[in-house]
């Protein structure tokens, strides 16, 4: 069996508050990146199938250098090796496009039994990546996918976690999954997987050598473009200390407050 | 030259600043307040490879080098006192030392398991009456055949009640000053030998601090660490590594302080404006940028010493005063920049303030250190060649499996 991982590296969340809507328009944050929150926890899943059923998982990414940070952490989890796809025509591609490139880098690949992605990113937020890829590659779709229950014969038994509930489906292999944060809690890596890591040499694919026509990627070719973003006022706080000489006393000045100032009651 | 930290040190520092943020922060406080020593935690640490992080891959570690050693125990203290401590005793004190001095078949009985995780160690040198004054020890070893009989006690040893391997100190020549001291590893289940926790404490108080009792302990010859009367040679050269992970640890509470101050500095607002925007807190805040710095050059200077092979008692001791200092005097600043609510529990900074404390008087005093500087300087004190040196990273043979 063999599991590919997409992730995407986006900025760390903790810093996302600091990016204004000019910085993520031109896709120039200047913040911490990191390996998108929710692929953590398709790596994991990754790894967890390879130690359930055998075989090899492998990382994939689209980006520049700088990607081989959050491909190397995969690797520090557990994933076998990493592969990066990068060409300047790869630049300020919509999600359809990006998963056009990504069913080309798994084909390059040798193809893959189960593809896993997190359920969206934190960044674009549109969580139709995993979509494009199985619509690309042809393959089953299992989305928010929250408990792998059997994989063999061919087939994946997943458990997908619905508004109000959870449905279990059976697809046939090849499938692309994604995964929602219920599914497992991704694990440290451990300081002799750094090590190695640290080290691993990670191989680059272009348009070329995935036999991608430039005018097929990239900012030409986006059929969604963000033409504008507004960030949400942030919330006010407000802390009233209600005094009072005995517990009754400020109970009946809280009932007060709650009814005559606030009117919540 | 240069000053960059290799991707290696950067993944570790993210990892493990990870794990304090998500591990360590999240109880902190009411392990601080009950005085507990969260073995859940050191058992992820020992799971994912802290206690061996530069213990060579063939003796169970994880192969990496010094620096790394420095970057847990930095990252460990920006989380908390107490797990730097331990690998500070667990790695620096007691399992380098067995590194430097041991024999082949005592790094494969101590070392392998220390290294692993599998086993928690300990280091046993101060004594009621004898911190800085070593030579002054009370334990005695006297040998009789093949074993040695061990009688003392020894006071404030990090992990005595966690530890099952305890590095310990005796004299086996009462006559001989310094020169009549040896090391002994003891394990736990040895008739005679007993631990005690230590109540009380003003910081550090979800480290396990204790005692041990040795009383009439049959030490077989073959558990002596180096030669008899090497005892205190041995302690000193594991000092110069745990001194380290101490002087790294204190630079993990600057930056802690640092960090706090600031998110604090900037949304308090006091007379219409955010407390940031005074000079004032300014030049707290640019203090504790200075000794951050100051004490990341020296402490990593140390780092990078020992990865070379050089000899850096002097430095990492340098670092040591330099850094426990410096921690403290941020963590009193961190309190001032948070007013009234930094003199409370509910803000991190009170804590820092505690903890840095221990860290100027444990691993050789400030008075003993400023000392040290002044006997170098003035070229009343040179260090002279060990028979056994730390030996120095080799990033090829540190990876070798077994």
């Amino acid at each position: 069996m063999k599991y590919i991982v997409c992730l995407k590296q986006t900025p760390d969340t903790a810093e996302l508050p600091k990016i204004t809507p000019e910085q993520a328009l031109k896709g120039n944050e200047g913040v911490t990146k990191v390996m998108n929150p929710w692929d953590e926890y398709a790596v994991e899943e990754g790894i967890r199938l390879k130690e359930r059923f055998g075989g090899e998982t492998v990382a994939m990414s689209v980006g520049p250098d700088e990607v081989d940070e959050a491909l190397k952490s995969a690797i520090a989890m557990g994933c076998d090796r990493a592969v990066r796809l990068w060409d300047e025509a790869f630049a300020d591609s919509d999600y359809w496009s990006m998963a056009l490139i990504l069913a080309k880098g798994i084909e390059k690949d040798g193809g893959a039994d189960i593809v896993l992605t997190g359920k969206m990113s934190v960044d674009g937020n549109a969580g139709a990546v995993a979509h494009g890829i199985a619509c690309k590659l042809g393959v089953s779709l299992l989305t928010q996918v929250a408990k792998i229950v059997e994989v063999g014969d061919g087939k994946i038994t997943v458990e997908r976690l619905l508004d109000e509930g959870r449905e279990t489906v059976t697809a046939p292999l090849p499938a692309v999954i994604s995964v929602v944060k219920e599914i497992n809690e991704p694990r440290y890596p451990t300081f002799i997987r750094i090590r190695k890591a640290s080290r691993a040499q990670i191989p680059v694919f272009s348009a070329a050598d995935l036999g991608i026509d430039p005018a097929q990627v990239g900012a030409a070719a986006a059929r969604v473009t963000w033409t504008n973003l507004v960030k949400p006022e942030p919330k006010k706080r407000e802390v009233v200390i209600i005094e009072g000489d005995t517990p009754e006393e400020k109970a009946r000045k809280l009932l007060e407050y709650l009814i005559d100032v606030e009117k919540v009651l | 030259m240069h000053f960059w930290f290799n991707d290696e040190h950067e993944m570790l520092r993210n990892v493990v600043r990870e794990f304090s943020e998500k591990e360590i922060r999240p109880k902190i406080r009411e392990l601080d307040e009950k005085e507990e020593f969260d073995r859940e935690i050191l058992d992820k640490m020992a799971e994912m490879g802290f206690l061996g992080v530069c213990i060579p891959a063939r003796y169970g570690g994880a192969g990496m080098d010094y620096i790394a050693l420095g970057i847990v125990s930095e990252m460990l203290e920006w989380g908390d006192t107490a797990f730097r401590e331990t690998i500070s005793v667990h790695v620096a004190l007691n399992s380098l030392a067995i590194l430097q001095w041991g024999t082949e078949e005592q790094k494969q009985r101590w070392l392998v398991p220390q290294a692993r995780g599998e086993k928690i160690a300990c280091f046993g040198l101060t004594e009621p009456d004898a911190g800085s004054d070593v030579r002054n020890m009370r334990s005695r070893a006297v040998r009789k055949g093949d074993v040695y009989i061990l009688n003392g006690e020894k006071m404030w040893i990090t992990l005595a009640d966690v530890a099952d391997h305890f590095l310990v100190f005796a004299k086996t020549d009462p006559e001989a000053g310094h020169r009549g001291i040896s090391a002994f590893l003891l394990e736990r289940g040895m008739k005679g030998l007993k631990t005690g926790t230590i109540h009380g404490k003003m910081g550090a108080r979800a480290s396990n601090t204790g005692f041990i009792v040795m009383e009439d302990v049959e030490v077989p010859v073959e558990n002596r660490l180096g030669e008899e009367g090497e005892g205190f040679k041995i302690a000193m050269s594991a000092l110069d590594n745990g001194r380290y992970t101490v002087a790294a640890g204190a630079t993990g509470v600057i930056r802690a302080c640092l960090e706090e101050s600031i998110a604090y500095a900037k949304q308090r607002v006091a007379f219409g404006r955010p407390i940031a925007e005074y000079q004032l807190v300014q030049q707290m805040i640019a203090n504790m940028q200075q000794r951050l710095d100051i004490a990341t050059l020296l402490t990593y200077r140390a780092g990078w010493m020992k990865n070379q092979g050089l000899r850096n008692t002097r430095e990492t001791s340098l670092a040591k005063w330099y850094a426990t200092e410096a921690a403290f005097a941020s963590a009193n600043e961190a309190i001032q920049i948070h007013g009234a609510y930094g003199y409370s529990n509910e803000y991190n900074v009170e804590r820092y303030l505690r903890n840095a404390k221990g860290a100027v008087i444990y691993e050789g005093t400030s008075q003993i250190h400023t000392l040290l500087q002044a006997q170098y300087a003035l070229g009343y004190r040179v260090d002279k060649p060990l028979r056994c040196e730390l030996p120095p990273y080799d990033a090829e043979e540190w990876s070798r499996e077994a």
